[in-house]
């Protein structure tokens, strides 16, 4: 507890340094720091997005859960600037994120992280190479600055023992903890995590579940988890949106998700096979398909 | 009719692609004056040039002895083998040097360029990059192809001064012609500007092809394996045309036209 204290100190100590070297994340001016207003989206021919707006509060965890390939991951690009919305508008501390140059992106992009669902750790760097690296790009900070401000991260996630090793030694879920140590390098205001328990064993899943939340306390970042695993991300989101069929089909804290009628949400929730989301891709009648000509 | 908009849309496509690889070359080209990429492409110099020496060196000495010992038989029946000397060296420098060079830096370098950059937007290292506010360009494409740009002009000198060295090894140590007028026929007959510096620009043109074409289908790569196989595959069959195509056009603008 005493170590965790100064930890958070010192962090708070180096943070003041990378903000009087003008990297400071952007001061708020809004209740929400992203703010999405009705956006659609659409990739070749296919909507992805039809008309949605989600709000996602400063320093809560959010989840955005959904069926598998409803284009979450899409949702955080959309958010990082990776892409632009077809219609509507994503804003940023206030600032619209489709509206802006590629300066002023890549300047906003230094509040915001993202943990991707591969952990995306640079192969030919080592676990503390990998979390140096932004603080090495965008600071003028010294080594042995940036050595301590490494660790600290490290240790966060309790892998400053593994900081030498390789992405390749490391299991998935160090791989993921390596990641997140990175993500929150520069101390973001910011940070989207994608799909961070899938294909994790229980273990790490649950350490990963408690970093989420402790770093979310500790640092009072905003988060967005985009997940499809609905009980551990109910144990820590603060709100909940569940998207289907292009659309936000259900939005709440974790009681009134579970509470809600929307047969939609419930099958969601529940894991039935059938419902709203049909088990059988569409698809002409069998017996007249069996019956007929070779497809 | 359906020929037709495949057609069209095939053609548009290709535009497209072109018109992205335009604008990465010159985000890349462009990215120079950074001093952090000093270092990084310093490294990529050793990972496409330095380590690609052996083969570029041994292919050079080979070369240079077929060529010797070819040449030998045609001109010793016109009592011209002193005149072999020359023949090794201008067929080296002006075409053999830049060409095989190019070819063999687009197996050797070219096919991993596309294969790494490839599998950093698989595993979402490009993305990740984009989101921690580093341009990839900057930090990936840019020491990437100044490290081509800048190693295979080397190479392809290296290779030629390897293969002046094998022929000489074949023409003058084995087949008995005079080293005196091996080397001083060649240093008469070899014009630094006409063949040398030409030599040198045609391998900068086919570095810069070479590695756009390696790096652009890395970046451009269906992030699948089948999709990186597919562009690794490509990286060799578009750089080679190219380089081919390339080397008449030029050799016609720097030798054929007086």
């Amino acid at each position: 507890m005493k170590r965790h204290n100064q930890s958070q100190h010192t962090v708070f100590a180096y943070k003041q340094i990378i903000y009087s070297k003008g990297f400071a994340p952007l001061l708020f001016m809004t209740e929400h720091l992203v703010d999405i207003q009705n956006i659609t989206f659409s990739r070749a021919d296919r909507i992805i997005y039809d008309d949605i707006s989600i709000q996602i509060p400063k320093g809560k965890i959010t989840a955005i859960m959904g069926p598998s390939g409803i284009g979450k991951t899409t949702m955080l690009r959309l958010i990082g600037g990776q892409l632009t919305p077809d219609k509507g508008d994503i804003t940023f501390a206030g600032e619209s994120i489709p509206k802006m140059n590629r300066k002023k992106l890549y300047h906003t992009r230094k509040a915001i992280s993202m943990l991707f669902q591969s952990g995306a750790l640079f192969t030919d760097m080592s676990v503390f190479d990998n979390v140096a690296f932004a603080l090495r790009e965008h600071t003028d900070l010294s080594e042995s600055v940036i050595q301590t401000l490494v660790l600290l991260k490290l240790e966060a996630v309790g892998l400053r023992g593994a900081a030498q090793l390789m992405p390749s030694e490391l299991s998935g879920g160090m791989a993921r903890r390596a990641a997140l140590a990175r993500a929150i390098a520069l101390d973001p205001e910011l940070i989207m995590y994608d799909e961070p328990f899938a294909g994790q064993d229980p273990i790490s899943m649950g350490v990963l579940v408690k970093l989420i939340k402790a770093l979310s306390e500790a640092l009072s970042v905003t988060s967005i988890v985009v997940t499809h695993d609905v009980s551990e991300v109910l144990n820590i989101a603060d709100y909940v949106y569940i998207l289907a069929n292009k659309k936000v089909i259900g939005h709440g804290t974790a009681e009134q998700i579970k509470a809600s009628e929307s047969e939609l949400v419930q099958q969601f929730l529940l894991g039935k096979a059938d419902g709203p989301v049909p088990f059988h891709y569409p698809a002409t009648d069998l017996s007249s398909q069996l019956l007929g000509d070779l497809i | 009719m359906s020929w037709v908009i495949q057609l069209g849309a095939s053609t548009l496509d290709n535009i497209r692609s072109f018109g992205r690889a335009f604008l990465m070359l010159t985000g890349a080209l462009i990215a120079l004056p950074q001093l952090k990429n000093v270092r990084l492409t310093l490294q990529q110099i050793y990972v496409v040039g330095v380590q690609s020496l052996l083969i570029i060196m041994v292919s050079g000495l080979f070369i240079g002895m077929v060529m010797a010992l070819q040449g030998y038989t045609i001109l010793v029946g016109y009592g011209a083998e002193g005149s072999l000397g020359p023949m090794v060296a201008l067929s080296l420098l002006r075409e053999l040097g830049p060409v095989v060079t190019a070819l063999l830096f687009a197996g050797r370098a070219g096919s991993a360029l596309t294969a790494e950059i490839g599998l950093m937007k698989a595993t979402e290292q490009l993305s990740s990059l984009e989101m921690m506010a580093v341009d990839p360009l900057r930090r990936v494409v840019a020491p990437r192809v100044w490290a081509g740009i800048i190693s295979m002009p080397m190479l392809a000198l290296i290779f030629s001064a390897i293969g002046i060295l094998g022929g000489h090894l074949v023409g003058v140590d084995w087949l008995g012609v005079d080293s005196g007028s091996y080397w001083s026929i060649m240093q008469a007959t070899v014009d630094w500007n006409k063949d040398v510096v030409n030599g040198i620009l045609k391998s900068i043109v086919f570095a810069i092809v070479v590695t756009w074409i390696a790096i652009f289908k890395g970046y451009d790569a269906v992030p699948t394996s089948e999709g990186i196989s597919q562009a690794t595959t490509q990286t060799v069959v578009y750089s080679s045309l190219a380089v081919l195509g390339l080397d008449f056009v030029l050799t016609a603008l720097m030798f054929g036209i007086n």
